[in-house]
């Protein structure tokens, strides 16, 4: 199994609180990666790490690398654009931008500096139907992504992460906004998309992870508890703390 | 039954002020009140046209040089500078929004107008006093700095920060992210607070009044004096109510003040609820 994403000795701190402690991890290529735990253990913090949306955050101190493909990216202060447009973010509530349909689609292509017509509709179109949104949206391009009901908007927000053609996909907690229906259709999006792309998921719904996981990854208190194929996490655990969450103790 | 009176406000105001001009509404045609500049009261000539003008010029003024010093500072504020300037800076906004005018106004007289007469219009080859619409709009828009930058600020901290970092995320770059996510986001409510300042600034009275020179005329460059409705309304008020008519007139003038404002404000409503069908 090769690794996309290589963690090592990763220690954050805001302030005075340390929320990551000593985190090393191996995120397998073409997998969904799932990462658990209970609220408040640091999963989104981890999340923003590898895309460097960490950086925005106020009085950060972080120590470790981040490899991506045997680049160090966690300290690079070159193209910080280019790394991210290597990860799509899918946030736990869809933030549609304020713009129409096929805006939201076309910023990614724009921002990039493609503005051939014909390359961005294709885009749109592609991506659409890549996540099942064409045939709901194809007639009403030009509407303002708010007026999407939140399922239709979370598919939005992937296509539009997938318009940039990133290799990492990063999902914090992407259904818990939605209803079981548009649950079900990111799941399984997020399965077939495994071909082309790498998954990392950070979840708190154990049926969920038991469902798409590969690969799992559990979190406590900032650090990392355990972590193995789903095979090995689910039904051969070998930390007390994993059993308890597993039995349900934590929830 | 309150939302009634609160409703009804507006109308029961213009329908006062349309009755109290009524007279000199008989005695002139509309458009030579709107657009004559001839203002012989003792004639009963009444233009309100330079009145008008200077209204408007000070006030556009005003807007130009406060709108983009309360965006720049909004966006630093929120999008750049670190938390605690924003801590730090609101209570002193709060402070410079609470000071009453007539201080401004002594400022204008003591710092501006000096300025412009010894420094600002001599760079341009131009010989004033100093009194003028440049002086009015300058007070005028440090006035109404802080009622804009805090409603801006308001409107950049209301945007959830989720929705920059989706661009970002993205690969976009913190300009961009700016340029085309944060304004138009806020869009809607920059122009609202745009109007909100206008609606200030086109009112403000004692202030503009003390360093704008009262000067009834076209002012041919923003260094000559200027004459706003409100600066008329004060200052004859009361005192010139033996010629006939007059009073009717600065009625009239309270009017255009009345309506002018409003349709500002519906010409706002309109371009924002057009736009919310876009985003
Ligand atoms: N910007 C921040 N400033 C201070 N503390 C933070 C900040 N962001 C997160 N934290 C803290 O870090 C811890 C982990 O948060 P988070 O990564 O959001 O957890 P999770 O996503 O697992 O629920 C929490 O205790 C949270 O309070
Ligand atoms: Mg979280």
């Amino acid at each position: 199994m090769k690794s996309k994403i290589s963690i090592q000795n990763l220690n954050l701190s805001i302030g005075k609180n340390q929320i990551l402690k000593n985190i090393n991890l191996d995120i397998p290529e073409n997998q969904v990666t799932i990462i658990l735990g209970p609220s408040g253990c640091g999963k989104t913090t981890l999340l923003k790490c590898l895309n460097r949306l960490i950086d925005l955050e106020e009085n950060v101190t972080i120590t470790g690398s981040i490899f991506l493909d045997n680049e160090d990216i966690l300290h690079t202060k070159s193209d910080l654009p280019g790394i991210r447009k290597k990860m799509g973010l899918l946030s736990q509530r869809p933030y549609p931008l304020p713009m129409n349909i096929y805006d939201n689609i076309a910023y990614g292509l724009r921002i990039n500096g493609i503005h051939n017509k014909h390359i961005i509709r294709e885009s749109v179109e592609h991506n659409l139907k890549q996540v099942n949104l064409w045939d709901e949206v194809q007639h009403r391009l030009k509407e303002p992504a708010s007026r999407l009901s939140i399922g239709q908007q979370q598919r939005l927000c992937l296509a539009r992460g997938l318009a940039v053609k990133p290799e990492i996909i990063l999902a914090d907690e992407p259904t818990s906004a939605l209803d079981p229906l548009s649950s079900t259709a990111i799941e399984k999006k997020f399965v077939e998309l495994k071909e082309e792309y790498t998954l990392v998921m950070v979840t708190h719904i154990l049926r969920q992870a038991r469902r798409i996981a590969d690969y799992v990854v559990f979190m406590y208190l900032g650090e990392i508890v355990e972590h193995g194929t789903a095979d090995e996490f689910f039904n051969h655990p070998k930390q007390e703390q994993t059993k308890a969450y597993l039995e349900g103790i934590f929830n | 039954m309150f939302l009634g009176i609160i409703l009804a406000m507006p109308v029961l105001l213009i329908v006062g002020l349309l009755f109290k001009s009524e007279s000199v509404l008989h005695a002139n045609s509309l458009s030579d009140l709107l657009f004559s500049t001839e203002w012989k009261p003792f004639q009963g000539k009444f233009g309100f046209y330079s009145y008008i003008y200077s209204s408007v010029l000070v006030t556009m003024l005003a807007l130009l040089i406060s709108v983009p010093i309360c965006l720049f500072a909004a966006i630093y504020l929120t999008q750049y500078a670190k938390s605690v300037y924003l801590k730090v800076i609101q209570p002193v906004i709060d402070i410079l929004a609470g000071i009453p005018s007539i201080i401004f106004g002594v400022w204008g007289i003591l710092v501006i107008v000096p300025l412009i007469s010894h420094y600002v219009a001599p760079f341009f080859g131009i010989e004033t006093a100093g009194y003028s619409i440049l002086a009015g709009a300058v007070v005028l828009s440090v006035m109404i700095i802080p009622f804009i930058l805090n409603i801006l600020l308001e409107i950049f901290k209301s945007i959830s920060k989720e929705l920059p970092q989706a661009s970002i995320a993205l690969g976009a770059t913190k300009w961009q992210t700016i340029k085309y996510v944060i304004l138009r986001k806020a869009f809607p409510g920059i122009v609202s607070s745009v109007v909100f300042g206008m609606s200030r600034a086109f009112g403000e009275t004692i202030a503009v009044l003390m360093v704008v020179g009262n000067v009834a005329q076209i002012p041919k460059t923003i260094f000559e004096p200027g004459y706003p409705l409100p600066a008329l309304i004060a200052n004859n008020y009361g005192e010139m109510l033996s010629i006939p008519n007059y009073d009717s007139a600065l009625m009239f003038a309270s009017l255009i003040l009345l309506v002018i404002v409003l349709l500002f404000n519906l010409a706002a409503r309109m371009l924002i609820s057009r736009y919310e069908t876009k985003i």
